[in-house]
């Protein structure tokens, strides 16, 4: 990707979390207009690199530049400006739990523009069409399901047509009908408006299907990026035990551990922290 | 040894670290203001933050005042100057009562609330999210929070003397029978508007800073569990009442402490 204009670049990043390394030595760099695909094993740090692309986590080392602006020498108020640019779905949804789906989505427009009412609803009724929930707006974040939560969440995070779009586990939780509609959707958003696009997911074959280009991390370190094509025919071992599943293999499943059959002869839980159960 | 004295230093740096951020979130969101976009959050805040906390004020303000009626007269009646018992009870609630114990009210009814609500939103990721659509939660969510805990405190300590005073003359008056003229008279003559009602607003803002502070602080530092949402509610009331009565002798102190 030597000389594509890259809109995301991060490089030599280093990051620990207490004791425990997230990033050992990281680069990336994500092309301007194309859909990119970060994946990896749970805890991998999928979810902390794209809150360093946000400006919300720094790194310990190395650097995160979108733009060509380094993150972290950004003021606050610039910081704030370039989020405008960009639009995030969090893996939980993270919807404003006192407003509606409709002041939800409504929100970034509201905060963002001084586009007038009739034009905001409108647009807040268009994206929530697109995501199957314009039904659904005037009901409460509370009275969602885990999967429409989500799409409300991916419809505020794109209400501004954002330049990067970053997306959290967005196909997490969909029935296949509403993957398909999403996977289309991101795609669409990606095409029509020639927007970037970074999804974090662990759904192997729809990312596949749709991303341009893939990155995997796995023990802190970059396992394996290219294309589609270039993932799926991977002569690593590793790759493959990871977009085909298998429990065994080179990756680890299990969370360090001592020999399971060492630790019930020593009568140890493990949890050191164990009181009062 | 040196293991205890390295914890003690880091302890003391943490402490340290934690007061900087605390004072950050203060100057940062009182600097925020005015931002007229930013009104009706502050106006729907002090409606969440004061007018909520109107029944509780008014009902504890309407005992101690009728509690402090029936003490001062019963001690007043030996020395046959029951008419004082006015001037008793408005000097208490003006001076101390009302800011005490308003703050000590608004930090459990308000407090608790307020960091329960940030230490919520921060553990759902409403705080990040706010942040990735462009906006400041320390304009959008703290500032208004702050100004309405600012502004609603010495309200409340205001409405919560006058009703004490209103409970005051109903047990003296219309129950034990002390003359009214003399009631209303003795008090009016008695309580300064500078010294007693102004010095009362000042401690009722200080203490409303203060509550507001360390209830948002530790919203926004809680840890995002259940377990850490209801640590931090519990240290919002803890250190705001420990607060509270160290200010205020130390208030008392200097307002009145020359006598």
């Amino acid at each position: 990707m030597g000389d594509r204009e890259n809109v995301i670049e991060i490089s030599h990043l280093r990051f620990k979390r207490g004791d425990r390394v997230i990033f050992k030595d990281i680069n990336i760099s994500i092309p301007k207009g194309k859909i990119s695909a970060i994946m990896g094993p749970s805890g991998s740090g999928k979810t902390t690199l794209l809150k360093m692309i946000g400006g919300q986590l720094y790194p310990d080392a190395g650097s995160v530049s979108v733009e060509g602006v380094v993150v972290r020498d950004l003021s606050r108020k610039a910081l704030f400006s370039l989020r405008k640019k960009m639009g995030m779905l969090f893996q939980s949804g993270a919807l404003f739990s006192d407003m509606s789906v409709f002041q939800n989505v409504a929100f970034p427009l509201r905060v963002n523009t001084s586009l007038n009412a009739e034009m905001i609803r409108d647009i807040v009724l268009l994206k929530l069409q697109a995501v199957g929930l314009r039904g659904a707006s005037q009901l409460m974040p509370s009275e969602l399901s885990g999967g429409m939560a989500r799409r409300v969440a991916l419809a505020r995070a794109i209400a501004l047509e954002p330049e990067i779009g970053m997306y959290d586990e967005p196909f997490a939780g969909q029935d296949p009908i509403g993957m398909g509609v999403l996977v289309t959707l991101i795609k669409k958003l990606n095409q029509a408006l020639g927007h970037t696009s970074v999804i974090v997911s662990h759904d192997i074959q729809e990312t596949l299907s749709i991303a341009d280009y893939i990155f995997i991390i796995a023990d802190g370190e970059m396992l394996a990026c290219g294309t589609a094509e270039q993932i799926k025919n991977s002569s690593s071992e590793k790759v493959q035990q990871f977009i085909h599943g298998h429990p065994d293999g080179p990756v680890p499943f299990h969370y360090p551990a001592i020999d399971l059959m060492q630790q019930i002869m020593a009568g140890d839980t493990g949890d050191h922290r164990e009181q009062g159960y | 040894m040196l293991d205890f004295l390295a914890l003690i230093g880091r302890q003391f740096l943490s402490k340290i670290a934690g007061f900087g951020r605390a004072s950050f979130v203060l100057f940062y969101a009182l600097f925020a203001w005015p931002q007229p976009k930013n009104f009706p959050l502050v106006v729907s805040q002090l409606y969440h933050v004061g007018v909520k906390s109107l029944l509780i004020i008014a009902v504890s303000g309407l005992f101690i005042g009728m509690v402090l009626g029936l003490q001062g007269y019963t001690i007043l009646v030996d020395f046959g100057s029951e008419q004082s018992v006015g001037q008793m009870v408005a000097l208490s609630l003006v001076r101390e009562l009302a800011p005490v114990v308003t703050a000590l009210l608004f930090a459990g009814r308000a407090g608790s609330a307020l960091t329960a609500e940030i230490g919520l939103m921060k553990a759902t990721e409403q705080l990040a999210s706010l942040e990735m659509i462009g906006v400041d939660p320390l304009r959008r969510i703290v500032a208004p929070r702050l100004w309405a805990g600012f502004i609603s405190m010495p309200i409340l300590s205001m409405i919560f003397a006058i009703v004490g005073v209103y409970g005051g003359a109903l047990v003296s008056i219309e129950w034990l029978g002390v003359y009214s003229g003399a009631f209303w008279s003795v008090m009016q003559d008695s309580v300064d508007f500078y010294d007693d009602v102004l010095n009362g607003i000042i401690k009722a803002v200080v203490f409303g800073i203060v509550v507001t502070w360390i209830a948002i602080y530790q919203g926004l530092e809680s840890t995002p569990t259940s377990e850490g949402i209801s640590q931090s509610t519990t240290r919002t009331v803890v250190y705001s009442s420990l607060m509270i009565l160290a200010l205020d002798f130390v208030l008392t102190v200097l307002m009145f402490g020359d006598v």
